[in-house]
C-alpha cells in the first residue's frame, strides 16, 4: 500500500509521517506513534477501548482511517496528564476505582474527558449516554459513574 | 513517609497500587510489549466441527517468502489439559479436530499480511465425521465417541448422596421438582488474548509472556509441551485485562506461541482477535439441572436431588472440577439433612467450556433458589422465612463434610431486607414491578490444588535493603482483582509501614516465588496468609534489630513502623531507617520467606470426588433485585440491586464493593441477555454486539453492603469476595419478575422472547380459565 505523509497534531505535539492509506488510526497511534495507551478489545467498533478524541470529540480509532486525522488534534491517555500529574478524570478512576483490570480504562477516560469538556456538569443519564459505547467487563460501571461524578465536582 | 497517627492499612479504601500505571495508559499489557524483530505468528483453524485429519498439506505455505515457520501437530504430540488426569488437548490437533475453530497449524511470518497469506495456502485433508452440539445427542446409543477412552462421550459421572434422600423426601409435606436449562456463557474479558515468546536458540531458553492467571500452571505445560526443561523456561505476567476464569489453564495459543518461537528461532507474537478470543472460550456450560426439593408445611427443608447435565465441548479442561463443583456446592450454604447429585459432563463438538467465574455453582444455585421461591409463594411463607429457617449455624460441617468457620449468611439476609424496603414495598409495587432475593455462597481457595506436590499452598517472599523499601515478591496473578494491593496492605499493616515504602512485584517465573495463581478465589486468603506471615517474620528481625541499637530486650519493644521505640519508655525511639541499618549489619539485605498451607481437616471428606469443594472458609451473599418488565417487548430491567457480601473482613472496601459489583453484574448479563450460541457448531456472532455483554446504559446501581464475620482462617478474618455474590443475581432477577408477572421461566438468560412467550401463554390460560369460569 502506498505511503503518503500525514501532518497531525497528537497530544499537542505536531507530527509528520509516511502513512499507509489503509492504516488505521489506532494502529498509526499505537505502532507509529508508539502510543500503546489506546486499547483494542474487539474486531471493530463493538467495545470503545480504543477511544480517542478527535479535535476534541470521541472516536473509535480502530474503525477511522489515520488519514482521515490529518490537520486534527488527536487526543490519547497519554496526552491527559499535566505535568506528570493526573487530570481530574484519570484521578476520578484511580481513586474511585473506576478501573479494574485498566484495559477499558484510556477509552473510558478519552470518552468521559469528552464529555466534562462539552459538558463540566452532567447528570448520571448524560454520563451513561456519553460512555454506552465502551464496554467494562470489570467494574458493573457503578464505580465508573462516581469517578466521572467526582471528576465533574473536581473533588476526587 | 507515614505519620505517627496513621491510617489502619487494612480496612483502609485504597486506591489500586497499580492504578495509576492503569489511569495513565503506561500499563502494559501483552500486546503493548516492545516486539521488535517479533515474527507475526497465525493459527488455522479448522473448518470442521469433528473430522479426521489425513493430511496437512504445509509445503507451498512454506515455500512463500516471508514464512519463516509452519508448523502441525506433528511438531507436538504430547497432550496438555489442566488437570492430570484429563490432559486429552494437544496445542495443534493431531489426528483428529473436534470442534470448529480448532487449531490445526500456525505460520510465524515477518508481517501479518504474509502469515495471512501463508494461513490461505494451507491444505486440509479430513474424512467428516458426525458432529454432536447438544448433550442429548452425543449421549445418544450410537454416536460416536469424540475421545475413544471415554464411551457414549460421557466424561465424568457423579453419584453423591449423603443422608438418607428417599426417606427426607417422604417425611416432606411438599415436594416440587422442575427443569432449568442455562445456556452457556463465555468471559469476554476486555483484553484478546495474545502471548509473545522469545527463543534464545544460542542457549536453548524461553521466554513467554502471556495473558494468564496462572503463569505456573502455563510453565509446567510450555515445558512439557516442548519436552524442555522447566528451568529452561522464563514465564511473565504483564498487566492483565481480566480473565474471569478463562485464562486459568494452559490455553492453546501460549504453546503455539512457544513452538513457533523455537521453530523459527527467535522471537513470536500472537494477537488474537476477539473472535478467536471467542473460539478459545472455556466458558460456563450449558446446563441443564432437574432439581427435586422436599419441605416441611413450615418452610423447613428436608431433602434435595439433582440432577445435573453439562454440555462440556470438546476437550477435557477443567470439566471434571466443574461437574463436581456442582454437587459439592449445591446443599452447602443451607441446613439439609439429606442430598442426592449425580452428575454428567458431557463431550460434544464445541469449543471447551472451562472454568468461569463461580465455578460450577451458578447454575445450581440458581436452580436451587427459584425452585426455593416458587415453593414458599405455594405455601404462602415468605422467602425470607423460608432461608431464615434452614441457616447453618457456625461453626460446623455441611452434610458432605465441607467446614464452615465463619458464617454471615443471617447479616446478610436481615441487611438486604431492610434496604430493598422489603417488608413495605413487596406486594406494593407498580404492576410489572417486582422484588426477588436469592443467596449464594462460595470457596476461599480450593483446598487442594490441582497439582499436589506437597509444597505450601502459598508462598511470599519479602526484601528488605540498605534503601528502606520492602519489596513483595509474590507469584499472585493480579488480572484487575487487586490482588498485588491487597498483599501490600497485608505487609504494611504488619509492620506499620504506608504504601509509600512498599513495591510489590508479580509474576515473574525468575523472580518471584511460584503461586499456583488466580482462581477460585485463593489469593487474598492464601496468598494474603503467606504475606502476613512474611511480614512478621520480617518484622521479628526488625524488633530484635532495634532492640540491640536501644540496648533492650525485643519484647520491650514497640514498632510504630517509622520508628521503633521502647515501650513505656520517654524516650522517642529512632527511626525505621535506622532500625533498617542496625538490622543489615553482618548480614546484608533481608530476604525473609511467609508460606501458608490448609491444614489436612479441611482438605475434605473420604469419598471419591471430595476434594473438590473443600475450603478453609466460604463467603456468603444475598442479593436483592427490583426489576421491571415490559408487557408489550417482553424486555427485563433491573432497576437496583442491594447486596450482601460476607467477604470475612474487607482488608480494602472499596476493592470489595468493586469486585461484588462487578461479579453482580456479571450474573446479571448471564441472566439477562448472554448466551453463546452454534449453528452447525459454529458460534452466531463471537463479538461484543451479538454477544450481548449489559451497557453502562441498562446497567443498574448495585448497592453494597459488606458483612463482616471475621473467618478465624482468613489473613485479618478476610475470606474471598470476587466470586460468591454472582450466583445470587440470577435467581434474584428470575424471582423479582415471577414477582412483577406471575411467571416462572426455567431458562436463562430471561430474553424479551423467552419473557414474551411465557406471558402470552399466561395470558392465554387466563383467558381459558374465565371462559370456562364464564360457561
Ligand atoms: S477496539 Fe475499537 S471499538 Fe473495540
Ligand atoms: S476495568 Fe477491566 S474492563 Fe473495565
Amino acid at each position: 500500500m502506498a505511503k503518503s505523509i500525514l501532518r497531525l497534531t497528537v497530544n499537542g505535539s505536531g507530527r509528520e509521517d509516511a502513512v499507509p492509506a489503509n492504516m488505521l488510526l489506532v494502529d498509526y497511534l499505537r505502532e507509529v506513534a508508539g502510543l500503546t495507551g489506546t486499547k483494542i478489545g474487539c474486531d471493530g467498533g463493538e467495545c470503545g477501548a480504543c477511544t480517542v478524541l478527535v479535535d476534541g470529540r470521541s472516536r473509535l480509532s480502530c474503525i477511522s482511517l489515520a488519514h482521515t486525522c490529518a490537520g486534527r488534534q488527536v487526543e490519547t491517555v497519554e496526552g491527559c496528564a499535566t505535568d506528570g500529574r493526573l487530570s481530574l478524570v484519570q484521578k476520578g478512576f484511580h481513586e474511585k476505582l473506576g478501573s479494574q483490570c485498566g484495559y477499558c480504562t484510556p477509552g473510558m477516560i478519552m470518552a468521559a474527558s469528552g464529555l466534562l469538556r462539552r459538558n463540566p456538569r452532567p447528570s448520571e443519564a448524560e454520563i451513561r449516554a456519553a460512555l454506552s459505547g465502551n464496554i467494562c467487563r470489570c467494574t458493573g460501571y457503578v464505580k465508573i459513574i462516581e469517578a466521572v461524578q467526582a471528576a465533574a465536582e473536581g473533588t476526587t | 513517609m507515614s505519620t505517627p497517627d496513621k491510617k489502619p492499612m487494612v480496612g483502609r479504601r485504597a486506591p489500586l497500587v497499580d492504578g495509576i500505571e492503569k489511569v495513565s495508559g503506561r500499563a502494559m499489557y501483552t500486546a503493548d510489549l516492545d516486539h521488535r524483530g517479533a515474527l507475526v505468528g497465525r493459527i488455522l483453524r479448522s473448518p470442521h466441527s469433528h473430522a479426521e485429519l489425513l493430511g496437512v498439506d504445509v509445503s507451498k505455505a512454506r515455500a512463500l517468502p516471508g514464512v519463516v515457520a509452519v508448523i502441525t501437530g506433528d511438531d507436538c504430540d504430547k497432550p496438555y489439559g489442566i488437570l492430570p488426569i484429563a490432559q486429552n488437548e494437544y496445542p495443534l490437533a493431531r489426528d483428529r479436530v473436534r470442534y470448529r475453530g480448532e487449531p490445526v497449524a500456525a505460520v510465524a511470518a515477518v508481517d501479518q499480511k504474509t502469515a495471512e497469506e501463508a494461513l490461505r495456502l494451507i491444505c486440509l485433508e479430513v474424512r467428516e465425521l458426525p458432529a454432536y452440539y447438544e448433550a442429548g445427542k452425543a449421549r445418544q446409543p450410537g454416536a460416536v465417541d469424540l475421545h475413544d477412552d471415554r464411551p457414549g462421550n460421557l466424561e465424568r459421572e457423579i453419584h453423591h448422596e449423603f443422608g438418607e434422600v428417599d426417606a427426607g423426601l417422604s417425611a416432606a409435606d411438599v415436594v416440587r421438582e422442575e427443569s432449568y436449562d442455562c445456556a452457556e456463557v463465555t468471559h469476554v474479558h476486555m483484553e484478546p488474548h495474545a502471548a509473545l515468546a522469545d527463543y534464545d536458540a544460542e542457549r536453548d531458553r524461553i521466554t513467554l509472556h502471556s495473558v494468564t492467571q496462572v503463569p505456573f500452571y502455563v510453565h509446567l505445560r510450555v515445558a512439557q509441551c516442548l519436552d524442555m526443561d522447566e528451568s529452561r523456561i522464563r514465564v511473565i505476567k504483564p498487566f492483565i485485562g481480566g480473565g474471569f476464569g478463562a485464562r486459568t489453564e494452559t490455553l492453546n495459543f501460549e504453546i503455539v506461541a512457544c513452538l513457533l518461537a523455537r521453530a523459527a528461532k527467535g522471537k513470536v507474537r500472537i494477537k488474537l482477535s476477539r473472535e478467536e478470543t471467542a473460539l478459545t472460550h472455556r466458558g460456563r456450560p450449558r446446563t441443564g439441572i432437574k432439581l427435586k426439593i422436599g419441605m416441611t408445611r413450615e418452610g423447613k427443608l428436608t431433602a434435595c436431588a439433582c440432577e445435573v447435565e453439562q454440555t462440556g465441548g470438546a476437550y477435557g479442561g477443567y470439566g471434571i472440577v466443574t461437574i463436581l463443583y456442582a454437587g459439592a456446592l449445591l446443599n452447602a450454604i443451607y441446613d439439609i439433612p439429606a442430598v442426592r447429585y449425580d452428575g454428567y459432563r458431557v463431550y460434544t463438538n464445541t469449543p471447551a467450556c472451562g472454568a468461569m467465574r463461580g465455578h460450577g455453582t451458578v447454575d445450581v444455585r440458581h436452580a436451587f433458589e427459584c425452585l426455593l421461591d416458587t415453593m414458599a409463594t405455594e405455601l404462602g411463607l415468605d422467602p425470607f422465612k423460608v432461608r431464615r429457617l434452614n441457616l447453618l449455624e457456625a461453626p460446623t460441617r455441611t452434610i458432605n463434610d465441607l467446614a464452615v468457620e465463619s458464617y454471615g449468611l443471617p447479616e446478610c439476609l436481615d441487611w438486604i431486607e431492610a434496604a430493598s424496603g422489603w417488608n413495605v414495598r413487596k406486594g406494593a409495587l407498580p404492576p410489572n414491578t417486582g422484588l426477588g432475593i436469592a443467596c449464594s455462597h462460595y470457596v476461599s481457595g480450593a483446598a487442594k490444588p490441582v497439582h499436589w506436590t506437597g509444597e505450601p499452598h502459598a508462598v511470599v517472599n519479602l526484601k528488605l535493603d540498605f534503601d528502606g523499601g520492602i519489596t513483595i515478591l509474590t507469584g499472585a496473578a493480579d488480572i484487575g482483582q487487586g490482588s498485588s494491593t491487597i498483599l501490600a496492605q497485608v505487609v504494611g499493616e504488619v509492620l506499620g509501614l504506608d504504601f509509600d515504602r512498599l513495591t510489590v512485584i508479580a509474576n515473574d517465573s525468575r523472580i518471584t516465588p511460584k503461586d499456583n495463581g488466580s482462581y477460585s478465589s485463593r489469593v487474598t486468603f492464601m496468598v494474603g496468609n503467606a504475606a502476613l506471615q512474611a511480614a512478621e517474620r520480617l518484622k521479628a528481625v526488625l524488633v530484635a534489630a532495634a532492640a540491640r541499637k536501644l540496648e533492650a530486650k525485643p519484647e520491650d519493644i514497640e514498632c510504630l513502623g517509622e520508628t521503633y521505640r521502647v515501650a513505656g519508655g520517654q524516650d522517642s525511639g529512632i527511626p525505621f531507617k535506622d532500625v533498617v541499618s542496625e538490622a543489615l549489619v553482618d548480614t546484608g539485605t533481608i530476604t525473609v520467606k511467609g508460606t501458608f498451607t490448609v491444614p489436612r481437616e479441611y482438605q475434605g471428606g473420604k469419598f471419591r470426588g471430595a476434594g473438590v469443594g473443600p475450603s478453609m472458609a466460604y463467603s456468603y451473599s444475598a442479593t436483592a433485585a427490583e426489576v421491571s418488565v415490559d408487557e408489550v417487548t417482553g424486555r427485563v430491567t433491573v432497576d437496583k440491586v442491594w447486596v450482601a457480601h460476607d467477604c470475612g473482613f474487607a482488608i480494602n472496601p472499596l476493592s470489595v464493593e468493586g469486585q461484588v459489583q462487578g461479579a453482580v453484574w456479571m450474573g446479571l448479563g448471564q441472566a439477562l441477555s448472554e448466551e453463546t450460541r452454534y449453528v452447525a457448531g459454529l458460534p452466531v456472532g463471537p463479538n461484543i454486539l451479538d454477544y450481548r455483554v449489559p451497557t453502562i446504559v441498562e446497567s443498574p446501581d448495585i448497592e453494597v453492603k459488606i458483612v463482616e464475620t471475621l473467618d478465624p482462617g482468613g489473613p485479618f478474618g478476610a475470606k474471598e469476595a470476587s466470586e460468591g455474590a454472582l450466583s445470587s443475581i440470577l435467581p434474584a432477577i428470575a424471582n423479582a419478575v415471577h414477582d412483577a408477572t406471575g411467571i416462572r421461566l426455567t431458562e436463562t438468560p430471561l430474553t424479551p422472547d423467552r419473557v414474551m412467550t411465557a406471558l402470552v401463554k399466561q395470558e392465554r390460560a387466563a383467558k381459558q380459565a374465565n371462559s370456562r369460569g364464564a360457561a
